[in-house]
């Protein structure tokens, strides 16, 4: 499991980057992205065929789409460590003149990002309709999105849900970050949702669940079964268990670090935690 | 004043429904959503045309915005297709993050605009969707007149790069200006030149402003008449360049006077050349049900107005 360890090692320097970057600016959002650290290094250095010579369209390449735009500094750090962007404009992130956004735009040019996102409950939408594109050119690629659990909430997820079995995605892969937290509070206190594999199966999705969404081989593996799952006439989601806060041990599990940035003990705490193994930005 | 005549009466949206089938014909990229209203939109055509470029949402306009936006990102040039409340208010925020702050290439097509959408009253007939269009940074908001002007105006925004914002209507009007005629987004169309009074008028209201102008002239008024078929981007050298001749302007436009064409040009005259203006438009308030001709002449939108208003504006030259 030579290549696992190596993924377990970008993700101990991407809970680095995390961390320090909301640290940083005092302000981000460092729950959610630690706890999306394994499945977002199994997507960009795994899972995916994709160039960091980036074009907009993207044609012969899988795409990902993060709909819930607040766990931005997962995203950042991964799109630098694979190579996007230098890793020192991660020093940017949330500073006046910066291409790293506090939500991921297009608007800036960041190399990586296809979409703005940050209001919540789009990017499903906005993944179908890139799957659709890529149908209509013959690319046979794979489209992935990144949702949050509070997020479901948004009824145009469901709007898209309907309309992606109806219409056959079938290269389409919806994974949901099943923390069980948001801003309030725990997801079953704020806004119940219910069995949500019961939920997208009856929505006529492709499920796939994931126990332990912060163990590496898991994830990839989770990952490899939801592309085998692909061009079969269903869409596919994989609702993935984390834990929000992930790798920082003061922040997990709870909804208290959706939100909130360390100070500088706490970022010590969690650098001693997280080793450097791939140079700090 | 200038004799315009018309053979016909036919409806904007059909001059879309035409205009997207010549522009999907000429182009592959082109793309048609619809939210559950394709005969309303008279997108029947492109779709029996071209049924594996056409995508039925069903009900779900926030769907079919993020989608659109989605859609391009692999060279489509999406055309949604649904009731320009639907387009607008319903999913302001859809357009406002994935299509406008994106700057994804999508058209944003919108029928029964406004108070001649009839009967179906007031919570169908949006009278602020301009104001909310041209607010977005880098959209283009285009409302234009008649079934030949809104056929040329899908054409030439297929060939545009960007967001864009394109209203029309229900009823039949007069098809009055050429057929085939280049269309130019951001470009005044000069269609009476006078030197009393300038009138401003967009979609619905420009055939009532040449019908003002008409009476207008058997009273010895010359006005100026300008069809404003582009909101955004407004062309400012074209309406400051009438006023500098006349010193007075009317506007005229089936929409809240909050947010509309009035407002834009209050507000570029406001900055580069305080005149006197006046408004025709609807103040502030919702419309009801009722048959087009009706509720036109209710609200106040119709050629009487225009002379009115002229007569009231003259006097404060």
């Amino acid at each position: 499991m030579a290549q696992i360890k190596e993924l377990e090692r970008i993700v101990k320097q991407v809970r680095r980057d995390i961390v320090r970057m909301v640290h940083a600016n005092n302000s981000g959002h460092p729950g959610g992205s630690l706890g999306c650290a394994e499945f977002l290094v199994a997507l960009y250095f795994e899972t995916m065929k994709h160039t960091t010579t980036f074009s907009m369209d993207g044609k012969g390449e899988d795409l990902f789409f993060l709909s819930n735009g607040h766990i931005s500094p997962v995203l950042y750090s991964v799109l630098a460590r694979s190579g996007y962007f230098k890793v020192s404009e991660l020093a940017t992130f949330r500073k006046i003149n910066s291409r790293l956004q506090g939500h991921p735009t297009t608007h800036e040019g960041l190399p990586g990002i296809r979409i703005a996102s940050g209001s919540l409950g789009q990017g499903m939408s906005v993944a179908i309709g890139a799957a659709e594109t890529k149908k209509l050119n013959g690319d046979d690629r794979i489209v992935y999105s990144l949702h949050g659990d509070g997020e479901l909430q948004e009824g145009q997820i469901w709007e898209a849900a309907m309309y992606a079995s109806a219409k056959k995605i079938d290269n389409l892969i919806c994974t949901v970050d099943l923390n069980g937290q948001q801003i309030d509070g725990s997801t079953k206190d704020v806004l119940d949702m219910g069995n949500l594999e019961t939920k997208f199966k009856a929505f006529g999705f492709d499920v796939i669940v994931e126990k332990s969404g912060n163990k590496m081989d898991k994830v990839v593996e989770a990952l490899a079964k939801a592309k085998a799952k692909t061009g079969k006439g269903m869409p596919i989601c994989l609702l993935l268990h984390t834990e929000m806060g992930n790798g920082v041990d003061y922040m997990m599990g709870s909804h208290k670090w959706h939100g909130v940035a360390p100070n500088d003990t706490e970022l010590k705490e969690a650098l001693a935690q997280n080793e450097e193994t791939l140079g700090d930005y | 004043m200038k004799k315009y005549t018309y053979t016909e009466m036919k409806d904007t949206r059909s001059g879309f429904g035409a205009g997207l089938l010549e522009a999907a014909k000429k182009n592959n990229d082109i793309v048609g959503l619809c939210a559950d209203l394709t005969g309303s939109l008279k997108m029947n055509a492109f779709e029996n045309e071209f049924p594996e470029r056409f995508f039925q949402v069903g009900i779900s306009e926030a769907n079919m915005m993020s989608m659109a936006a989605g859609m391009t990102i692999g060279g489509k040039i999406p055309f949604t297709g649904t009731f320009a409340n639907f387009s607008t208010s319903r999913v302001y925020d859809q357009i406002r993050q994935s299509i406008a702050y994106s700057n994804k290439n999508v058209k944003i097509c919108a029928s029964h605009a406004g108070l001649t959408l009839g009967e179906d009253g007031a919570t169908h007939q949006v009278l602020e969707d301009i104001g909310m269009m041209k607010m977005l940074p880098g959209m283009v908001v285009i409302n234009p007149c008649d079934y030949n002007q809104t056929k040329a105006a899908t054409l030439a925004i297929a060939e545009y790069k960007g967001p864009v914002y394109l209203r029309f209507g229900r009823p039949k009007m007069p098809v009055f200006t050429p057929e085939n005629q280049n269309f130019k987004i951001g470009e005044a169309v000069m269609l009476n030149e006078g030197t009393d009074v300038t009138i401003l008028a967009t979609g619905h209201l420009v055939w009532e402003a040449i019908e003002a102008g008409h009476i207008l002239a058997e009273q010895g008024i010359h006005a100026e008449i300008i069809n404003i078929h582009t909101i955004k981007p407004l062309d400012a050298n074209a309406i400051v360049k009438s006023v500098n001749k006349t010193g007075c302007v009317v506007t005229a436009e089936e929409h809240q006077m909050n947010g509309g064409l009035g407002d834009s040009v209050a507000q570029l005259l406001a900055l580069t050349k305080p005149t006197p203006l006046e408004m025709v438009a609807v103040n502030d308030s919702f419309g009801e049900s009722g048959v087009p001709a009706q509720l036109m002449e209710k609200y106040g939108l119709t050629r009487k107005e225009i002379v009115s208003s002229t007569l009231k504006v003259l006097k404060r030259k």
